[in-house]
């Protein structure tokens, strides 16, 4: 194995440890307390808010992915290109509007819980996947759009086959930005009541309790890289080996 | 065979391709040539209705283009473009299957098929069935995009500037390997070209398109020697125009009994590269050798001369 597979096991290894048996970690945490309160967070499971977390990540970026790419497919071609300019400019709003300002906005439109995060998140993470994409599907050379037509095939064969697969490698890219962005963003979600890693640093917050807010953000921070790094991976495995 | 109507193509008040009659024979090689923006790319196109007709219609085999669905036509049509536009996340035999996959072949008819172009155009199947576009050579590429268009065995094969990208060396090799092909095969080839040297060197029939109008439809040597307008002499050019029509006719053509003392000329050699052969060797007249290299008789310099002037 090599030394990135080691440390990619490491690192897997101490995520997991630390999940579900924190209390062993308690004496690391312990000198960062103060008049005895608890070294580990206590209000919670922390399996259970990181599990939580992650099928909030994973659901607000399958949903993002699905708008971006589906909107950066519309208007890269045919009569949806006249639309290009006014997409951009709407993903971009999504991605400068603070997710605490949407927060804002979206409770008392939909009430507390996992809704207002997931629209929050969801339109955060619209522009990387949408630019990237919309990169991707631009730069497939005329010449191979050309042979495809040339060949007979269908507008829809022709997506499939030839400008998916070519646009792949940077679609994989932008998912991966928006999904680390959506690891940490998602913590804010537990200003209104959604479940997730925010509770450990906001409890940390409120109770003045560093370590509290340090276990909080070194989980998040080992969710996101190995997030990242699991992206890579699989985008590796899908790049056919070449003879 | 290919009929074209009184094809034409507008962009608002632009006329591209003006009103074109135009009937290629069968199993011929037709090139189109003209300068850039005299309609000949967009005249080939509306052939596969890659950009459809203003208005004028095609048949291809008596059957009009417009009575199928374009990318049906297309599958039923070979088409090369400049800088080949292989798939590049496509090996070389994904790429010849292109066609054959789109009308749902069996696998192993595919793979049969696949195989016996890869032969025909001089690649190894073991070597290079399974390798990527880019790992071939610009040459190579450009074999496999030609594989590529005839993989369903298409009657017609459109060709846009297909040699443009190569250097001259491989050019020369691509061209004779299309003619050698193409007589193989029996398609009917139109290339659309703006390089006159190989419109002559390949083509059975040449038509010159100028700002979107036909000035003409002829065998080459009629270009040169009845030229139809001033813009097709200024573009067959009025300097070579002897030695181009020489080009155009091998030493068996005037070939006549009895042996001199002189250079040995095959009989596939043209009458220009022969005269050239001549004057190197300070020569008056050279054996010509059949097929078999025989002697089969002499060509003399002034027989050549002769060939090359109008008033033959």
């Amino acid at each position: 194995m090599k030394a990135s597979g080691v440390i990619r096991v490491g690192v897997w290894g101490l995520l997991i440890a630390f999940l579900l048996k924190p209390q062993v970690f308690a004496p690391a945490f312990a000198p960062l307390t103060q008049h005895d309160a608890p070294a580990i967070y206590d209000q919670g499971d922390l399996a259970t808010l990181a599990w939580a977390h992650l099928g909030l990540v994973l659901t607000a970026t399958s949903l993002s992915a699905l708008l971006a790419i589906g909107l950066a497919i519309l208007v890269s071609r045919g009569p949806g290109r006249a639309f290009l300019p006014m997409s951009r400019s709407l993903v971009g709003i999504g991605q400068t509007f603070p997710p605490v300002a949407v927060l804002a906005i979206a409770v008392p439109l939909v009430g507390f819980g996992i809704k207002p995060t997931l629209i929050a998140l969801v339109a955060y993470g619209l522009l990387p996947i949408f630019e990237n994409s919309l990169t991707g599907l631009s730069q497939v050379p005329a010449s191979v759009l050309e042979a495809a037509d040339g060949a007979g095939m269908s507008p829809i064969q022709r997506l499939w086959s030839v400008e998916l697969p070519l646009a792949r490698p940077l679609m994989i890219e932008g998912l991966r930005q928006t999904l680390v962005i959506s690891v940490g963003t998602a913590t804010l979600g537990s200003t209104v009541a959604s479940q997730g890693l925010g509770e450990v640093i906001i409890a940390g917050l409120l109770s003045d309790n560093s370590a509290f807010v340090l276990q909080g953000g070194l989980i998040t921070g080992l969710m996101a890289i190995l997030l990242h790094d699991a992206v890579g991976l699989i985008a590796q495995r899908w790049q056919r080996p070449v003879q | 065979m290919i009929e074209i109507e009184s094809l034409s193509k507008r962009y608002g008040e632009l006329t591209v391709v003006d009103a074109v009659d135009l009937i290629i024979p069968k199993g011929s090689i037709t090139a189109i040539v003209g300068t850039s923006g005299s309609g000949k790319s967009t005249l080939l196109r509306m052939i596969n209705r890659l950009i459809e007709p203003s208005s004028g219609q095609v048949r291809i085999d008596g059957r009009l283009t417009t009575s199928e669905p374009a990318p049906a036509l297309r599958r039923r049509i070979g088409y090369v473009i400049q800088g080949n536009g292989l798939f590049p996340h496509r090996t070389v035999a994904e790429n010849i299957a292109t066609v054959p996959q789109l009308l749902g072949w069996e696998p192993a008819r595919i793979a049969a098929r696949t195989e016996q172009l890869l032969t025909l155009f001089g690649l190894d199947p073991a070597i290079h069935a399974r390798r990527l576009p880019a790992e071939l050579s610009g040459g190579q590429q450009q074999r496999v995009g030609v594989a590529r268009a005839l993989a369903a065995g298409p009657s017609v094969l459109l060709m846009d500037e297909p040699f443009g990208a190569l250097d001259p060396i491989i050019r020369a090799k691509a061209q004779e390997d299309l003619r050698t092909i193409q007589r193989q095969l029996g398609t009917t080839v139109v290339i659309v070209t703006h390089d006159m040297e190989e419109a002559f060197l390949l083509a059975d029939r040449i038509a010159v398109l100028d700002n979107g109008k036909l000035l003409q439809h002829d065998v080459p040597a009629r270009l040169l020697t009845h030229p139809a307008h001033p813009q097709v002499m200024a573009l067959t050019g009025t300097t070579d125009r002897a030695l181009r029509l020489l080009s155009l006719e091998s030493t068996a053509a005037i070939v006549t009994a009895g042996e001199v003392s002189g250079p040995d000329l095959p009989a596939s050699m043209s009458l220009r590269e022969a005269l050239s052969a001549l004057i190197w060797a300070g020569a008056t007249a050279g054996n010509v050798l059949d097929a078999h290299g025989q002697r089969s008789g002499h060509v003399t310099m002034q027989a050549i001369l002769t060939r090359g002037s109008a008033a033959r």
